[in-house]
């Protein structure tokens, strides 16, 4: 805590790109008169995010070098009822890095878009839209407040949802981003219930006042029920990461989101957005530790992720979809450290995963622009004769994500691994049993696609909807160095960040003020540091591990099967049809979700409308009342006979009762 | 025996209870109604004079006259109407008058 | 039995009389003029009970005014009798009780209550003086209820115009102009352009110049 950062600097990396995306946004596109041209709108919003990524870096030196933070309250929206609504920031360590991994991910994916997008008329906008992106992404990891986090969660939805139907002219496209948008919103409904909760009860939604009342939140139950409040919390906010980092069984709109371009693919599906409940998670693992509940779902739920994603995986024929239930089952993977108090091992491979994750969607898109925008690894093969430095980054972004030795996605995996081995919560025995054998699982798949696509026979030829109907050349040719230039970029931090950085991150300094662990009631993170000797070491004793077995035998079955003998997995496809068809119809899930969920919530306003609505409302109680009205006017209009000699009977009568009541009746 | 002043009430209350009969009857001829309702206003002019009479007070007579100025403009105007009704409707029987029915 | 409970009997036994044949006559004409019998006999009784000024006024504006144009109307109006009739006896027996109750009741009330009072007081009564009813009326009438009296002829002024009002019929053959409608007339209200084809066809330029010197 030797000096605090400047307000201005981080005020600036968070606008940069809102400045760059507003630009291209309103004079790029027809709303301001469409009159910035292409390179103009790129090289804005480009050197917005340029800016912001290099003051991050700058920032990310000034935190760990000289223990700079930064905790402070900007500009105060507003105070309702003792509830002050404000904007600040909040870096340490942990917002630091997700600066950091935000801006330099969000810049390759806009130096790559120059590339992929060069045909497309919506150019201007897309650009606008990654920059916003940039923004919210960056407003939701610099907040020092939930409610600010929560409006970094809702825009970088929002901007998920303008970016998968990016192509709005195509149902399919639009379909999708609905579904994104309102999965996401039953997530959030869990959320903003969680932020109602701490709002509640610590009276603030500022971080740091609540973590100073865990002591007292840790004591209370929920009014009426013998719930601990913080598992309630706890829940809560949990269900809202299950919406943004698509845990089961909210993960089904991530499948869908690949409707959208390869460039969004990378930066929000992969590297970023998703990441969001991960990042929420660790901040706030202060409350996170008091319940053990929450904690022992957080990890049932990452570990049924983490497999069953990966089983869907193989199956998939579409290049995109492949690497879409890749990035589910890693998801999954932080989940369950997350559920092993292995906080800053979650954040960590949430790190890794963003980088290589991002190159292996952007290598994915290479490949797909290659192919002429074909997108089925079953009519690919031998591309990498054609595309070689898509295919390198390829096969280095595989290797990190099986968990090579020494690349970085070893060193986060095989802390999780081992994480949840010294977890000792209930659900650690099924949970490590999972992330297990989901190493084999990913190994499998993700060299079925290495093989399918840049190995083998050349099938180009066989594809049945082939854009190009003459004998046009078929052969695909290496992407332009606007694309290809991102890939490398990517490819280094796969490779070597796991190493150098695994040692402080996990076991020193790095997230010690911003990740709060009870090593006593969750002793895993404090066992692995005991076992930890270095980086070199950990590489080294892995050789001897079962990780490293099962990744090793799936990258062998894979080659067997697709490489060496590829008539096995038509064979076993027929044996194991029903299996097959349960895999290919996503467990049903989807199927459940439209006809029992969305059929019923619309058969039940149908007839909340029909009854509740005409017939209630309408007809019992508008209508009802001037039916009695009508009604009651119709008898009492019978006493207006209109004839003059009734009135006069009537006064008589009237006359006569008065005076026998008079005379008789009044003592 | 001697005439009190309850002979002279009693007189007034069966000169209205014959006018309410009357009202009764006839209903439909409106030209003997408003001759009712002058037997009616009578019948209470004989009451205030007798209390006038036995109380020895001069109010009662003035009572009576004003009644009688009233009545006299009222029946003059419930004529002009009764008129107006014939001239419009060529008789002034009541069942017929039922235009303000509800 | 003095000669003033007599004449009070024979007096109320008349117009008792009359006043039925005033509620059950056929002939309206009949049932004016029994009306103007039970007026006389109200009016008689009055001057029993000294009351000179009002049984007088009966007469002179009840009987000699009102009944007056209750005859004009009943005499001018052709009505059709025996329609006005129908059901008149059936409904006797339960308007006769109704009214026999009606009177059982108020003579129970107004006999039982006033049985006591005897002869009209005396004290109050100057004997010695010259006791006028028309001066003991005319002086608290214009002291005391001097604005009532003022209003009261207001009421008649309103009866008059009101009943002018109601039945006035304009003369059709009136030449009686209306100044407001002359004023407020349009250019529109009185004369109307129509364009017709000519008769004669215009002569021509040539001709006109050749005949003009």
């Amino acid at each position: 805590m030797n000096t605090t950062l400047q307000a201005s600097t981080l005020l600036t990396i968070a606008l940069a790109p809102l400045a760059g995306s507003m630009l291209a946004g309103i004079f790029g596109t027809a709303l301001g008169g469409a009159w910035m041209g292409r390179k103009l709108s790129h090289g804005l919003t480009i050197l917005g995010v340029l800016v912001s990524f290099v003051l991050s870096a700058q920032t990310l030196v000034q935190v760990v070098q000289e223990g700079a933070r930064f905790n402070e309250t900007i500009y105060t929206w507003m105070v309702v009822g003792g509830l002050k609504m404000e904007v600040g920031f909040l870096v340490d360590g942990l917002s630091a890095m997700m600066m950091c991994v935000v801006t330099f991910v969000s810049l390759m994916v806009h130096i790559y878009t120059i590339g992929y997008m060069e045909e497309d008329e919506g150019y201007n906008r897309f650009f606008a839209y990654i920059s916003l992106f940039t923004f919210a992404m960056l407003m939701l990891v610099m907040s020092n407040n939930l409610l600010q986090l929560f409006f970094g969660w809702e825009a970088v939805g929002l901007v998920s949802y303008l970016l998968i139907g990016f192509w709005f002219n195509k149902p399919s496209a639009v379909f999708a981003n609905m579904k994104a948008f309102l999965v996401n919103r039953v997530g959030d409904f869990g959320f903003i219930l969680g932020i109602g909760l701490i709002a509640a009860y610590a009276g603030s939604l500022n971080y740091t006042e609540v973590f100073a009342k865990t002591t007292d939140l840790g004591a209370l139950t929920l009014p009426g029920t013998s719930w601990m409040l913080v598992t309630v919390i706890c829940i809560c906010l949990f269900i809202g990461a299950m919406g943004k980092s698509a845990q089961f069984p909210l993960h089904v709109w991530l499948p869908d989101s690949m409707e959208g371009p390869t460039p969004i693919s990378a930066l929000i599906h992969a590297a970023t957005m998703v990441t969001a409940g991960i990042f929420m998670v660790a901040r706030m693992s202060p409350l996170f530790e008091l319940s053990d509940t929450a904690l022992n779902l957080i990890m049932v739920v990452g570990s049924i992720t983490a497999l069953f994603m990966g089983f869907l995986g193989i199956v998939q024929n579409d290049i995109k979809r492949v690497v879409a239930y890749s990035t589910l089952s890693q998801l999954g993977y932080m989940t369950v450290a997350l559920g092993a108090s292995a906080y800053s091992v979650a954040v960590f491979h949430l790190m890794t995963h963003a980088f290589f994750k991002a190159l292996l969607f952007l290598a994915a898109g290479s490949v797909i622009m290659g192919m002429h925008h074909n997108q089925d690894i079953r009519y690919m093969g031998g591309v990498r004769k054609y595309m070689p430095i898509t295919w390198i980054t390829s096969l280095l972004g595989s290797l990190a994500l099986i968990g090579t030795p020494l690349f970085s996605g070893f060193y986060s995996k095989d802390s999780i691994i081992e994480a949840v081995a010294r977890s000792n919560l209930p659900a650690s025995g099924w949970a490590y049993f999972a992330v297990m054998a989901g190493v084999f699982i990913t190994a499998f798949y993700s060299f079925r696609m290495y093989f399918l696509v840049f190995h083998g026979k050349e099938r180009f030829d066989q594809n049945p909807e082939s854009h190009h109907g003459h004998d046009d050349h078929h052969a695909p040719h290496e992407s332009p160095w606007v694309v290809t230039l991102p890939l490398v970029l990517l490819a280094i931090p796969s490779v070597l960040i796991g190493y150098f950085t695994i040692e402080p991150m996990l076991y020193g300094d790095f997230f010690k003020d911003a990740i709060y662990v009870n090593t006593d009631l969750h002793p895993a993170i404090r066992e692995l540091q005991e076992e930890f000797h270095g980086a070199l070491a950990m590489a080294l004793h892995s050789l001897s591990s079962v990780p490293l077995l099962l990744a090793m035998s799936g990258l062998t079955l894979s080659y067997y099967m697709y490489m060496v003998n590829p008539a096995l997995p038509a064979a076993i496809l027929r044996t194991f049809a029903p299996l097959h068809t349960l895999l290919l119809n996503k467990y049903y899930l989807d199927d459940f979700n439209e006809k029992v969920l969305a059929r019923g919530s619309r058969a039940l306003a149908s007839v909340l409308w029909k009854r509740g609505d005409q017939g209630l409302i309408d007809g019992l109680l508008v209508n009802g009342s001037w039916k009695v009205v009508a009604l009651v006017s119709r008898l009492s209009r019978q006493l207006q006979t209109g004839f003059l000699y009734h009135y006069a009977l009537v006064m008589i009568l009237g006359m006569f009762g008065l005076i026998t009541w008079f005379v008789w009746l009044n003592p | 025996m001697n005439v009190t002043l309850g002979h002279y009430l009693t007189l007034g209350a069966i000169l209205f209870s014959l006018s309410v009969i009357g009202i009764f009857l006839n209903r439909k001829n409106l030209i003997v109604l408003l001759m009712a309702i002058e037997l009616m206003l009578l019948a209470v002019n004989i009451n205030f004079v007798a209390f006038s009479h036995y109380l020895g007070d001069i109010h009662g007579q003035i009572f009576v006259f004003f009644i009688l100025t009233v009545a006299a403009a009222e029946s003059a105007i419930g004529l002009a109407i009764l008129v107006l009704l014939f001239r419009n409707r060529a008789s002034v029987q009541a069942d017929e008058l039922n235009a303000l029915k509800g | 039995m003095d000669i003033t409970s007599i004449f009070f009997y024979i007096f109320s036994a008349v117009m008792l009389f009359a006043a039925f044949k005033v509620i059950t006559s056929r002939n309206p004409v009949h049932s004016a003029l029994y009306l103007v019998l039970c007026f006389f006999q109200a009016s008689a009784i009055w001057m029993l009970l000294q009351a000179e000024f009002l049984s007088i006024t009966l007469i002179l504006v009840y009987v000699g005014a009102v009944m007056v144009l209750f005859l004009f109307v009943v005499m001018m109006l052709d009505i059709n009798i025996e329609a006005m009739r129908k059901g008149f006896w059936s409904h006797f027996p339960l308007a006769a009780s109704i009214g026999a109750v009606l009177a059982l009741e108020l003579a129970s009330v107004l006999l039982g209550g006033f049985r006591l009072t005897q002869a009209p007081a005396t004290a109050v009564m100057p004997e010695g003086q010259q006791y006028s009813n028309t001066k003991e009326l005319g002086v608290v009438l214009y002291t005391e209820y001097l604005y009532p009296l003022e209003i009261a002829a207001v009421i008649l002024l309103v009866a008059i115009v009101a009943a002018i009002a109601l039945t006035l019929r304009e003369r059709k053959d009136s030449k009686a102009q209306n100044p407001s409608d002359q004023v407020r007339v349009k250019a529109a209200d009185r004369i109307q352009l129509v364009k017709m084809a000519p008769v004669h066809q215009p002569l021509s330029t040539e001709a006109e110049e050749g005949k003009a010197p």
